[in-house]
């Protein structure tokens, strides 16, 4: 078999969370009940118009300078004109020749290394109703809650080269919407969505060539399957001396398949042009500014500085990085300069996101600050308390409330970690347990950790253990 | 006189000086129509509420409330019109049961200014015709002959004015069917400057194309009902916001000074000499009252129809998508499946002009089309337009015949479709450049049928356009002197 090469491009669809929908002011929520967010502008009614929203614009640019876009402060919006139930004008207004922003791109971390994917535009446009089947009527009803909903749409070029890659760029995408608040990434909701173009192509070779494009891809998990069939599909086919015809796949996520739903032949003529109820988008360049300087650092940025910085592993540096306000907790407790930023990462993951999940909480919404946490990791990191010690009083810190310090004092929790102190103690042990200590003098190593684990009883727990395990070590050499 | 036959500046004189009642106006109109309506044909619904309206006028009268001068004038709303309660058909088996719940921006203020409504009036279909004949509901007859069509596309909001079953009436104007209709009906009708009335509510045929303007009796009465409609709209992002003056009480009626420009393109072969010489008497009368006038050419008009028909064609293959059987208005009966349901419904809910405007669009949307048909459209609509501001760089107005010709038997043009485009010539080109365009009675054949003489201006110049139609007016001794017409 030849050696091949998957080309991947994918269209992100993904709905804004703009409080109103982008041509009316019907309430673009989800969830709400059946036909109840629409108005006559939303329900195509004869006579009805749009009018922009201009929040979406807003949003969109954001986005735009987030996958370093050109943005085109012209631009005009263009009819999209197909049939479908769902679609209650008949056509969809969307953006044809000029998107809003375009020549872009975004670097994604794959396995440690960094690619470049190159974003061909993004453009706004609104979203279709959805079709609804109940068992008590025959035909399909039409949910038109949707109409309307905004939607951005970003389209890479193909430049991906594996599912592996497809995943990092879509979670990527994800990081950076949910980073920005433009959007809820909910994939179960289908405010994400994507399109994948798949090709295959002998490696070395340059040349693009005949592309499927799958659609029903309604899961980052499903984008990577789709491609891995697709690709083998295709190979298959090459292999056999077939060649690839041009088609629109459907996938069925379900059968871990995709299926043919139209050929090039009968592609969809979808007869773009001006939407003449909607004005030109002009906006000005000093707006455009405002909102590139509005851009957070973004999180495969601050991925990237982590693991320069602080020398964290790309799989930490992504885990701490995903939730906004758990990346502000880290670099706030970091900056303290009290306690190494490596112990915090793993509080924050293991401990605070414990919390976290149990709870259902944000971490707003619990008591921990960063002075509170870092108060606590220095404690332990001092040996002021045991790691053991630690972990109680930081589920105590979240129950109730109290400061960490108050916690250890009250609660009696601070080890003993003077020297002479304990240096009594294991004599005190030793005579006790003179056949352990003539054991191991005699080689038997796992005598040590009886002697320990009898100090630490004798101290009732207080006992500094890596203390009380170098001096009795020390103690049993003499 | 009878009240039906006063102008609406007559009769608001007379309510304000409570020398009769509103519910005496509209008592008068509704017998009216009673007799004449069976003869005309021009109202698709007629309202029952007519006299509940025009009590709730003289109860507000009484109250000593201060109204709008338009209060307790009778109104008619061209079909396309969105009246909450009131269904609204567009003159089409599509949507001959569609009720819209809610109102059009111009409904609102029309209702708001206590103006009352007594109808929605009959039109082609979906605006498409300049005869009316094209409505699937009615057919509706010229009030100065009835064996005559009323125009088009708004045929009834024209003859219904004409005929004395209304005063004042709305229509729309995507390529002429305020102005055409106005002028085979001997009343005034103005197609104003585009993005200057809101079209939240209007349906749409052309978007980019039509507005809804006023059509009266007379300049004054027109010029009242546009300073009612006129405004910025938020529901349509298309309308401008501006300074809009009270046109009627601007109206001075002296031209001395005016420039008139007269493109001798407009007065072509296919003009009626008839037209033609009563235009030109027009334009004799206004240079005699010390108006210039000189003659100039617009050598791209031979364009304008054929842009005209590409672009609105477009437009109106996707406006009109939306009439799917899906949600409301007519599905076929027998079906199976979507497209099947689809193809049903659109085959037996949309006449042949429609079906034939629809086809069209969509041929010259078509990718491999596009460019040879729908961007050059645009690209002669950019050369008339630039063609027509360089014109006004020396001329206040230009001034042409409405239509070609005064008004045709019914049934006489309806099997050719081409050449009723044709006669579009002279209204098409205000349409495709946005400006403003008023038509106004010059006269009758020696028949008997009333013809017009359309003038235009600059953008957003309503006011010079109304002045120079009303000093017209006023010279040919008023275009309302009374009397019934049929």
């Amino acid at each position: 078999m030849k050696d091949y090469e998957i080309v991947i491009g994918l269209e992100v669809h993904a709905e804004l969370n703009t409080q109103s929908k982008i041509y009316c002011s019907c309430r673009s929520a989800f969830g709400m009940d059946v036909n109840t967010q629409i108005c006559p502008v939303c329900m195509g009614l004869p006579g009805a118009l749009p009018t922009l929203n201009e929040k979406v614009v807003e949003y969109a640019i954001r986005m735009g300078h987030a996958l370093n876009c050109h943005i085109n402060t012209v631009c005009r919006q263009d009819r999209k004109n197909y049939f479908y139930p769902d679609l209650p004008k008949g056509y969809q207004i969307s953006q044809a020749d000029v998107p809003l922003c375009e020549n872009g791109y975004l670097d994604i971390l794959v396995g440690g290394e960094a690619r470049r994917i190159r974003v061909n535009r993004i453009h706004i446009e609104e979203d279709a109703g959805k079709l609804l089947h109940d068992g008590a009527y025959p035909g399909s009803l039409a949910d038109l809650n949707r109409c309307g909903v905004p939607l951005i749409e970003i389209v890479s070029e193909p430049d991906l080269r594996s599912s592996a890659e497809a995943r990092a760029y879509l979670e990527t995408i994800r990081s950076i919407l949910l980073c920005l608040g433009i959007s809820d990434c909910k994939m179960q909701e289908g405010s994400i969505r994507c399109d994948v173009n798949v090709s295959v192509r002998e490696k070395g070779t340059r040349e693009l060539t005949v592309r499927c494009e799958m659609k029903n891809v309604n899961s980052f998990r499903a984008a990577v399957r789709g491609i891995e069939y697709e690709a083998k599909r295709q190979i298959e086919i090459l292999e056999g001396g077939g060649t690839i015809i041009q088609e629109t796949r459907r996938w069925d996520d379900g059968k871990g398949m995709s299926f043919p739903m139209r050929t090039k032949e009968d592609a969809q003529d979808y007869r773009y042009f001006p939407e003449p109820d909607l004005l030109t988008i002009v906006v000005d360049e000093e707006k455009v500014q405002a909102l590139k300087e509005s851009i957070p650092e973004l999180p495969h940025a601050k991925i990237r500085r982590y693991m320069k910085d602080y020398g964290f592993a790309e799989i930490d540096a992504a885990l701490i990085t995903e939730d906004i306000e758990r990346a502000a907790l880290f670099e706030a407790c970091a900056e303290s300069g009290r306690c190494k930023p490596k112990n915090i990462c793993n509080w924050i993951l293991a401990d605070l996101a414990k919390y976290t999940n149990d709870t259902g909480q944000k971490i707003s919404q619990t008591p921990i600050t960063p002075k509170r946490l870092t108060e606590l990791i220095e404690q332990v990191e001092k040996g002021v308390i045991s790691n053991t010690a630690g972990k109680k009083a930081f589920l105590l810190m979240m129950e109730t409330g109290r400061e960490p310090l108050a916690i250890i004092e009250e609660e009696g929790m601070a080890q003993n970690s003077n020297r002479e102190e304990l240096r009594q103690l294991v004599r005190e042990v030793f005579s006790d347990n003179q056949k352990s200590v003539l054991d191991y003098r005699n080689g038997k190593g796992k005598a040590l950790g009886y002697l320990v684990g009898q100090c630490m009883k004798r101290s009732g727990g207080k006992a500094n253990p890596s203390l009380i395990r170098e001096i009795v070590t020390h103690m049993l050499s003499e | 006189m009878n009240l039906y036959e006063k102008t609406a500046t007559e009769l608001s004189d007379m309510l304000r000086r409570k020398e009769c009642s509103a519910a005496e106006i509209s008592q008068e109109v509704l017998e009216r129509t009673e007799t004449s309506e069976e003869r005309i044909g021009a109202y698709i619904t007629r309202c029952e509420d007519v006299m509940q309206q025009a009590e709730a006028v003289d109860k507000a009268i009484a109250e000593g409330r201060a109204l709008h001068p338009l209060a307790g004038i009778p109104i008619a709303l061209k079909d396309n019109i969105s009246t909450k309660g009131i269904r609204t058909t567009c003159a089409s088996r599509m949507l001959e049961n569609y009720v819209p719940p809610y109102d059009a921006a111009v409904t609102e203020k029309v209702r708001r200014a206590g103006m009352v409504i007594t109808g929605k009036t009959n039109m082609d279909e979906f605006a498409m015709g300049a005869s009316t004949e094209t409505s699937y509901m009615k057919v509706t007859h010229n009030p100065h002959n009835p064996e005559y069509v009323p125009g088009g596309s708004s045929g009834g909001s024209a003859a219904a004015v004409a005929a004395g079953e209304t005063i004042l009436s709305l229509g729309s104007d995507t390529g002429g069917s305020i102005r055409q209709p106005a002028a085979l009906c001997g009343i005034v009708g103005l197609k104003p400057t585009y993005g200057s009335v809101s079209r939240y509510g209007l349906v749409a045929y052309a978007s980019s194309l039509e507005q809804i303007g006023p059509m009266g009796k007379t300049v004054r009465d027109t010029a009242m009902l546009y300073s009612l409609i006129c405004g910025r709209d938020q529901m349509d992002a298309t309308t401008v916001r501006r300074e809009y003056p009270d046109f009627a009480s601007a109206l001075s009626g002296k031209v001395q000074g005016l420039r008139i420009g007269v493109p001798r393109e407009y007065f072509g072969d296919g003009i009626c000499p008839e037209v033609s010489v009563a235009v030109w008497e027009g334009i004799r009368l206004l240079e005699q009252a010390g108006a210039s006038v000189r003659e100039i050419s617009l050598p791209d008009t031979e364009y304008a129809v054929s842009a005209y028909y590409i672009i609105a064609s477009a437009e109106a293959s996707s406006n009109l998508a939306r009439y799917d059987g899906v949600r409301y208005g007519f599905r076929a009966k027998h079906y199976k499946g979507l497209t099947d349901m689809y193809e049903r419904t659109r085959s037996e809910g949309f006449g042949d002009e429609v079906k034939r405007r629809v086809m069209l669009g969509t041929f010259v949307l078509s990718s491999g089309y596009y460019d040879a048909y729908y961007k050059k459209a645009r690209a002669a609509q950019q050369r008339i337009k630039r063609e027509l501001a360089d014109a006004f760089r020396e001329c206040d107005i230009l001034i042409t015949p409405t239509y070609p010709t005064p008004a045709f038997p019914l049934g006489e043009k309806s099997d050719d479709p081409l050449k009723l485009y044709m006669s579009d010539i002279c209204t098409v080109t205000a349409n495709l450049s946005g400006l403003p365009a008023i038509s106004v009675p010059c006269g009758k054949t020696a028949s008997g049928l009333p013809m017009g003489m359309q003038m235009m201006a600059p953008a957003f110049s309503e006011q010079v356009l109304l002045n120079a139609a009303y000093a017209y007016e006023t010279l040919c001794g008023g275009f309302w002197s009374g009397g019934t017409v049929i």
